[in-house]
């Protein structure tokens, strides 16, 4: 289990004070000039060195990412964007970060900021956040007061400015190029890749765009040193991640553990294990409502990271986890997400604006067993057509959830539909 | 010049050319819907997935993909058959099976592809989508559930038209296109019908008027404004039943205005199918013979000098030629083309032309608008200068009436004064003229038709030799004319004679007989009791002052020639009959000159081409422009300081045709009237 003093999140719960003393006590904001000091070059590298990975989603590697940005600028100036529109189904970790720990996301965008040559920073928060938004505020306002944004932030001799900007609740803006779509006041939808935003995001100019609990970590880590942060988890998964577990668990929370923790030891010792035993779970969705459903036999043993999860056909996505107990009607819970994923559609390009709703009708149907064994396999053909097909990755989100319940639980809607035509072969 | 292979053809394309334009120069076909040479790229229909080696196992959308070195394209692997097959179903889900009842039916891009790329039978067991019709105006129709959310319309709207009416509301499966029940305020806005690859817009004059395998297509040449845009005429029998524009890069690209779009309806009304005599006050019909011989008693024993002829704004080259070789053996040197009265030098070409030519405003980076409203005079044009404008660098200036049209411009004054102080040199935007690379001016001919209008045109020269916008490989000068008839006219030198009288004089008496060849934009009531032919197609101004009417054809009823703004010769087809007794308009001259013991010299069409040819060479050459020399001028007269002002009080309604146009009627109500009562 990860000790108290290798957590980099140490008020998540809100025990202490999130303004920016309380922050400084818990060792924010020190020697933040010093790490800039180091150079671009040098904050890339200690990045990349660290492992870290997006904990957006994707899992790209940061560094990498980062060093995509141009390193001469060619007049246009460049942005930082932090994506804090939480929106992933069981994902609430940025939540609590911002409430609770306001200044790690600051000073991470003035470090961030500076690694790429980057002049602002505007973190884009998920509308419905409105007492975390104004944490964000205050915190950005006290870090102004105190000279640590700005011009010369902190001493250092570089100008950050960072802005809050909410979002109106749309679960599509999450995505990165509809975020900055959303953010220039257009319509969130999409764009085309490439060009990759590295290359012309934000009003057209070079951009990168990451996750809060990303740029929330990098301070400490640079602080820390990359070798500690690897020192966490399999190589290629390492460091600390903010674990967010829910649904049938005695205490559902959000927990930093070491990455590539077992699933098992995740649920049992930071959640109090699966309600009624490990025995009684039937399937967890381990990262977000998007990756797809593991049945018990697979989450008995699997590891928390990107790579274990990938080969088990699912993946850590935000590492949001979501477990269902024996109680649970898997279609139906299924069904409730395609209903999501049909919602949330942004409606621009076809396979997605279209397909998703078909899906949802069909698993509408698979759900009270109102349909024909045969159609299972055209519901897996018509997730296929989606999946790849789409200009963004809502498709593949909302084709992943069908396809994880069809290869893991297809008795159980075979078992559905013959059910429901001998009850209606009887009426 | 990245070398890539499409089904292991090698080809070589322009730097920033997308793959799915390296597809096509290898010969093969990529199925789309959202993408359109003349649009941005939207890459939201997804029909044209292909399958990109090296790169992720997923197929990439070949309208967006930039063209790399090495790439190796495969349009019929599986990986590409499986997503086309896909995308189509999806459209296919939601999309009503009325195609009989849809007037896409026959040109639909959907019905072609789901033909080539779908399957035959539907897995989808839902209900379909249902979406509230929108209304888009008096043009376009919609039937907004067979919407395929393309966002053609919405791209052309916003790009092209540079009216921003048209949209997206609501996601997902319930995204609609919307114009939220405004009318499409565009003079363009007929496009979008043409743009739509399904049945969601369609034209609303035509609804379910034809098939397209009924239609007659046949290649015309538009006469609604100077710039000659190019057209199809698809008639059925004796009807027009649409137009449609014809692609021609170096004119109109494939756009084409309302009026000329839609005026077709009033070929059908107000039209003069047989001839007519003026007895004791009231016109009586009459037959040919009898009109003629009423000419004739008018004619025997009149000077020459008393007799005079103007031509209308649509007539054809040829009907010029004979009309002027007619009035000619008649000794009568009043002749005029310009029934507005716009000063022009008919010996010097370039002093008339569009010598920039249209393509050539892609070039230009200073443009000086005076007294002109493109978007009104010529809305094709009007788009080529927005296109340059928003590929970014272009300065505009403008000197007259103030008009939204689609650009930002400097406003640099009302008129003469703002002109005088130009062609002197003392105007801020001199400098921007003189430090262009292709500096260019359009001048319309609202200024050229006032009192002062000489003094104007020789201002305006005098402004482009000043400012370098006359230079060896370019001239920046340019007349937007407004009469598809008037270079032509010019050309062939339909202008007043040794002794001659023009336009002006005409009107207020120097005539006592005069000849009008579908001219019907003036006030007649300076005649007196001149006797006045009238040879046209409509029931108008003319006809109505006239004592002999002579019943010819509209631009769609005859092989006719028209040189357009620039100094283009583009010949239109005939694509049906005049109505009743109504002829071809030369060969009413031909007979009329034979009643008059004045025979012309030719009898068919390909010898008055021959006359044409010899009376100038520039009617020898086809679809081409040749520069036109420049004389040096000096300033002559005084310019009036009132304002410029627009020629054009309703661009739906210019000429007889489409004033009979019920169509053209309900736009003028829709788009001006409905707008100056609510202010």
């Amino acid at each position: 289990m990860l000790s108290d003093r290798d957590r980099i999140f140490t008020n998540l719960y809100g025990e202490h004070d999130w303004t920016l003393k309380g922050a400084r006590a818990r060792g924010d904001w020190d020697g933040t000039a010093d790490l800039i000091a180091k150079g671009r070059e040098w904050l890339v590298e200690e990045v990349k060195a660290s492992g870290l990975r997006g904990r957006g989603g994707a899992g790209f590697p940061t560094g990498l990412k980062w060093s995509f940005m141009p390193k001469q600028s060619d007049g246009r100036p460049a942005y930082l964007v932090v994506n804090a529109d939480e929106g992933e189904p069981g994902t609430c970790k940025d939540r609590d970060m911002m409430r609770w720990d306001p200044h790690k996301l600051v000073e991470g965008c003035l470090v961030a900021c500076a690694a790429m040559g980057a002049g602002a920073a505007y973190i884009y928060v998920r509308g419905e956040f409105y007492n975390e938004a104004r944490h964000l505020q205050h915190a950005i306002d006290e870090a102004y007061e105190a000279g640590l944004i700005g011009r010369n932030a902190c001493g250092s001799g570089i100008d950050c400015d960072i802005f809050v900007h909410r979002g109106a609740g749309a679960y599509i803006c999450g995505e990165e190029t509809a975020l900055i779509e959303s953010l220039e006041g257009k319509k969130g939808q999409p764009r085309l890749k490439p060009p990759f935003p590295a290359m012309a995001g934000l009003y057209g100019c070079p951009t990168t765009v990451n996750n809060v609990e990303t740029i929330a970590v990098v301070p400490t880590i640079l602080r820390r040193g990359a070798s500690w942060f690897s020192g966490f988890g399999r190589s290629n998964n390492t460091g600390t991640k903010v674990f967010c577990i829910s649904g049938h668990v005695d205490r559902p929370c959000n927990v930093e553990e070491a990455m590539s923790i077992p699933m098992r030891e995740l649920i049992e010792k930071h959640a109090g294990g699966v309600r009624g035993g490990w025995d009684n779970l039937k399937a967890v969705i381990p990262g977000g409502s998007s990756t797809p459903i593991l049945p018990k036999s697979i989450c008995d043993e699997v590891l928390m990271d990107f790579d274990a999860l990938r080969d088990v056909q699912s993946g850590l996505g935000t590492a949001a986890v979501i477990v269902m107990d024996r109680s649970t009607d898997v279609v139906r819970a299924i069904a409730r997400l395609a209903r999501f994923y049909a919602h949330e559609s942004c409606g621009q390009c076809t396979p997605c604006r279209e397909g998703t709703g078909w899906m949802m009708r069909v698993m509408e149907r698979m759900a009270s067993g109102r349909a024909r064994v045969e159609e299972i396999d055209m519901l897996l053909d018509v997730s296929k057509e989606i999946e790849g097909h789409t200009i963004c990755a809502h498709g593949d989100g909302s084709a992943w959830p069908i396809q994880g319940l069809i290869r893991h639980f297809r008795h159980e809607m075979e078992d559905r539909i013959l059910t429901h035509r001998t009850r209606a072969a009887a009426a | 010049m990245p070398k890539l292979t499409v089904d292991g053809i090698e080809v070589e394309v322009a730097p920033g050319s997308t793959v799915l334009q390296a597809i096509e120069a290898a010969g093969k076909e990529v199925p789309r819907f959202c993408y359109h040479e003349r649009l941005s790229i939207a890459g939201n229909c997804r029909m044209c997935l292909v399958e990109i080696r090296p790169g992720p196992p997923k197929p990439a959308a070949s309208c967006a993909m930039p063209a790399g070195d090495n790439m190796e394209v495969l349009t019929a692997s599986p990986m590409t058959q499986k997503a086309r097959k896909g995308v189509m179903e999806f459209l296919l889900i939601n999309h009503p099976l009325d195609c009989p009842i849809c007037d896409q039916g026959g040109e639909c891009d959907l019905q072609d592809q789901a033909l080539f790329y779908g399957a035959d039978t539907s897995r989808f067991e839902e209900n379909k989508r249902a979406v509230p019709d929108k209304d888009m105006g008096p043009l376009i129709k919609t039937t907004m559930t067979r919407c395929i959310h393309c966002t053609r319309c919405i791209r052309f709207a916003e790009e092209v038209a540079g009216v921003p009416t048209i949209g997206a509301i609501g996601r997902s499966e319930h995204l609609e296109i919307t114009t939220l029940e405004h009318a499409v305020a565009s003079e363009l806005s007929g496009n979008v019908i043409d743009l739509c690859p399904v049945g969601a817009l369609t034209s609303k004059p035509y609804a379910f008027n034809a098939r397209p395998w009924e239609l007659r297509k046949t290649e015309g040449i538009d006469v609604f404004d100077a710039l000659g845009a190019n057209i199809r005429i698809d008639s059925r029998g004796p009807e027009v039943l649409r137009i449609l524009p014809r692609l021609n890069e170096e004119v109109n690209e494939e756009w084409l205005g309302d009026k000329s779009r839609f005026a077709h309806d009033g070929l059908r009304r107000q039209r003069l199918d047989r001839p007519y005599v003026r007895r004791k006050g009231r016109l009586h019909s009459a037959s040919w013979g009898e009109a003629f011989a009423a000419i004739r008693s008018r004619l025997e024993g009149r000077s020459g000098l008393d007799i005079g002829a103007i031509v209308g704004d649509q007539a054809d080259a040829e009907a010029m030629m004979a009309l002027k070789d007619l009035m000619k053996a008649l000794g009568a040197p009043n002749l005029d083309c310009r029934q507005d009265g716009t000063a022009a030098i008919p010996s010097q070409r370039a002093s008339y032309l569009f010598n920039s030519t249209v393509q050539g405003i892609e070039e230009a980076d200073v443009l000086l608008l005076i007294g002109s409203n493109p978007r009104w005079e010529s809305p094709v044009l009007n788009a080529r200068i927005r296109k340059r404008w928003l590929a970014g660098g272009m300065q505009i200036g403008m000197i007259g009436e103030r008009h939204d049209l689609g650009y930002r411009y400097d406003h640099l004054g009302e008129g003469g004064q703002t002109l005088r102080g130009v062609a002197a040199g003392r105007n801020r935007f001199c400098a921007a003229l003189k430090s262009a690379s292709r500096p260019m001016l359009i001048l319309g001919t609202g200024p050229l038709s006032r009192p002062d209008g000489a003094a104007v045109l020789a201002a305006t020269q005098r402004i482009a030799e000043l400012n370098g916008l006359i230079r060896e490989d370019w001239n920046g000068f340019n007349v937007l004319n407004r009469a598809a008839s008037r270079v032509g006219g010019l050309d062939l030198g339909f202008v007043p004679g040794e002794g001659g009288t023009d336009t002006a004089g005409m009107l207020s008496g120097a005539v006592d007989t005069l000849f009008l060849l579908g001219a019907d934009e003036m006030d007649l009531s300076g005649l007196g009791d001149a006797f006045v032919i009238y040879q046209g197609h409509h029931g108008d101004a003319g006809a109505a002052r006239a004592d002999v009417i002579l019943p010819g054809a509209a631009y769609t009823e005859k092989s006719g020639t028209w040189v357009n703004l620039e100094g283009r010769v583009q010949r239109s087809e005939r694509a049906t009959f005049p109505p009743g007794e109504a002829r071809e308009d030369w060969a009413i001259l031909r007979a009329l000159s034979d009643v008059l013991e004045k025979p012309l010299a030719y009898d068919s069409l390909s010898a008055l081409r021959a006359r044409l040819g010899r009376t100038n060479p520039v009617f020898d050459t086809r679809d081409d422009v040749a520069p036109a020399q420049w004389h040096r001028t000096a300033p002559t007269g005084r310019i009036d300081d009132t304002p410029f002002a627009s020629p054009i009080s309703n661009y739906y309604m210019t000429d007889p045709i489409s004033r009979a146009s019920e169509t053209m009627a309900v736009c003028t109500e829709t788009f001006l009237a409905a707008e100056a009562r609510n202010g």
